[in-house]
């Protein structure tokens, strides 16, 4: 378990004192730079590859910019961003993507507490209901969703109405899932998925317990709750950050769910989507560029608050 | 792990434990059982897939199956597999120096560029999407599967250096030190200190890396096409066609997955090591 800040191991072979002098500073520089040399290729493709996109999108971002009419390219000022702002599908499109990550983050993460809770014990088959859990995340994202919106959610012969009628008889309530409920299908599917993300972290978590201090406790005279009050909760607290972090960064981004079960359509776009639809349908890229803009700033707005409580998570040796 | 759990089980027993299981039981169940839906209904025929109420003890067929690899899925499987693979491979050569360098022998400041790796899986893809296909289009360079390896691989690189650096540092530093001033070569202090302990984080990389590439949409949906299609991407193009198609939509979609529930069934442990950036092990 590495999660708990532990003491430092290393015994600071770094910094041994250099010799006073230029040629110690040039030793130390030399060393600097014998350090570094395993870090750049890594670095080096990471900034080529992801920040020089970035530095372009910005570019074009003041741009008119529309692949259906090249000849009006030029400079356009903040009209994009304007334009971006006041849209009201934008603005949709920003909400429906806090309700989606959030209610999935959320939602997957309770009941992902509560499943590892429920596996933290020993019983008849601990290994196969483990194994049958992830499997859900083991299915292709694409896969999922066609599942979900084909042989689950389809009004005629989706599994859910079928059960419907197995309970109920010819006349059992048919609905159109999707129709009815847009976005929730598409949060319920990817509950579904993540729900077993969140649980294997936390029962990972669980199971870092320190053991004898919960026993102890227990002949002390605690319940059950608050053991998992005062105990199990803070000792989680990190785990359930992680989980949070890790999930929001990929649901916030969702497009698979989004593109496979309504298409955006039933006023499900959320960003991601939107964006591919400016720049990959209307071809707009001075417009796609700057929602793509908008989005990297509320992005790192939240992500700096995220990081901060994260970097408490990895709180390691920073002096080594 | 198992001794410990005993230790508490008269303790956790208390409180009616019998039912905790087999509600335990039931959300397993729960859980699975969509994918257990999904496989019955591949075996079925298209006809017997679309009933309502459903037909559990419908003859089963591989009906499906034949009409999936009738529409030739070879190629975007093979190219899912190259991009995976090869991908993997250049996370992985690209990540363990990167990692040894803020781990074992770290930079000044490698917090801050721990965190720099980290906060490019923050940012949207889709926002430097428009650059990368423009790019791609002007040097023609779409429809090219090196193109998805190559952001497969900036996809993935932060996790894998997250996670490398992780069990690198639990590499005990006074050991290689000391062999270090007893005149040891790189390659056996690597091989006999170093390994031992990174090798399972390799392993965690390698199995995370493989799963997300292999998962990826959006970059394969917008940068090819009939050349480098993705099993994903081929997988979306597959409900256009008129008609009853659930049977043959859940043989594909067992299919396409079938790498990833194996991998991931046969190394669960390493699933979560690779889930939580090494964070836990």
């Amino acid at each position: 378990m590495s999660v708990d800040a532990k003491p430092d191991t290393a015994v600071k072979p770094a910094r041994r004192a250099a010799p006073p002098g230029s040629q110690g500073t040039m030793l130390r520089k030399t060393g600097d730079w014998a350090r570094r040399g395993p870090l750049l290729p890594a670095l080096v493709f990471m900034i080529i590859v992801t920040q020089l996109p970035f530095v372009v999108t910005i570019v074009v971002s003041f741009m008119d910019w529309n692949a259906y009419y090249p000849d009006e390219r030029g400079f356009a000022g903040i009209d994009n961003f304007r334009r971006v702002l006041t849209d009201a599908n934008t603005r949709h499109a920003i909400w429906v993507t806090i309700v989606l990550t959030a209610g999935v983050v959320l939602i997957s993460l309770v009941l992902g507490l509560l499943i590892a809770l429920l596996l933290d014990r020993k019983f008849r088959g601990r290994g196969a209901v483990r194994t049958m859990m992830i499997t859900p995340f083991l299915v292709v994202p694409v896969a999922a969703a066609l599942l979900w919106k084909h042989a689950l959610y389809n009004p005629t012969y989706g599994l859910f109405n079928g059960v419907l009628k197995w309970l109920f008889g010819e006349n059992a309530p048919q609905p159109d899932w999707i129709s009815n409920q847009p976005l929730w299908s598409i949060i319920f599917a990817l509950v579904w998925q993540w729900t077993p993300f969140m649980m294997l972290i936390l029962l990972a978590g669980l199971q870092s317990r320190p053991l004898d201090v919960i026993e102890a406790a227990g002949i002390d005279g605690a319940n059950q709750w608050e053991i998992f009050r005062y105990m199990t909760l803070p000792h989680l607290r990190q785990y359930l950050e992680l989980s949070a972090l890790l999930g929001s960064i990929y649901v916030v981004q969702n497009f698979d769910a989004v593109f496979t079960i309504t298409s955006g359509g039933l006023g499900t776009a959320n960003l991601p989507y939107t964006i591919y639809q400016t720049f990959y349908t209307a071809h707009d890229y001075g417009r796609a560029s700057a929602a793509g803009v908008i989005v990297v700033i509320g992005t790192i707005v939240i992500a700096t608050l995220a990081l901060r409580s994260v970097s408490t998570l990895f709180r390691e040796e920073t002096g080594r | 792990m198992s001794s410990s759990i005993t230790m508490v089980k008269g303790h956790q027993r208390r409180g009616g434990g019998w039912a905790l299981s087999g509600l335990a039981w039931i959300v397993g169940i729960l859980f699975v059982l969509p994918v257990l839906w999904m496989l019955l209904t591949s075996f079925h025929s298209e006809e017997d897939a679309a009933k309502n109420p459903p037909d559990v003890a419908a003859p089963l067929t591989l009906d499906g199956y034949r009409a999936f690899f009738d529409t030739g899925p070879w190629p975007s499987i093979l190219n899912s597999l190259t991009a995976s693979i090869l991908s993997t491979v250049l996370v992985l050569l690209l990540a363990f120096p990167a990692a040894y360098a803020l781990s074992i022998r770290p930079v000044k400041k490698w917090t801050d560029v721990l965190f720099f790796f980290l906060s490019t899986k923050m940012l949207p893809v889709v926002a430097g999407l428009l650059p990368i296909y423009l790019f791609a289009q002007s040097v023609h360079f779409l429809d090219n599967i090196w193109l998805l390896i190559i952001l497969y691989t900036s996809m993935n690189l932060p996790i894998a250096v997250w996670m490398l650096r992780s069990f690198l540092s639990e590499v005990p530093v006074e050991i290689l030190e000391a062999a270090s001033v007893d005149g040891a070569s790189l390659t056996r202090t690597l091989r006999s200190v170093v390994a031992p302990v990174v090798t399972p984080g390799i392993a965690s990389a390698a199995l995370i890396c493989f799963i997300f590439s292999w998962n990826e949409l959006l970059f394969a949906r917008v940068l090819t096409g009939t050349v480098a299609q993705t099993a994903p991407v081929f997988l979306t193009g597959f409900v256009t066609s008129q008609g009853l198609f659930l049977a043959k939509v859940c043989a594909a979609s067992i299919v396409v997955s079938l790498p990833v529930l194996i991998a991931g069934f046969a190394a669960q442990d390493k699933l979560v090591q690779g889930l939580s950036l090494g964070a836990v092990k």
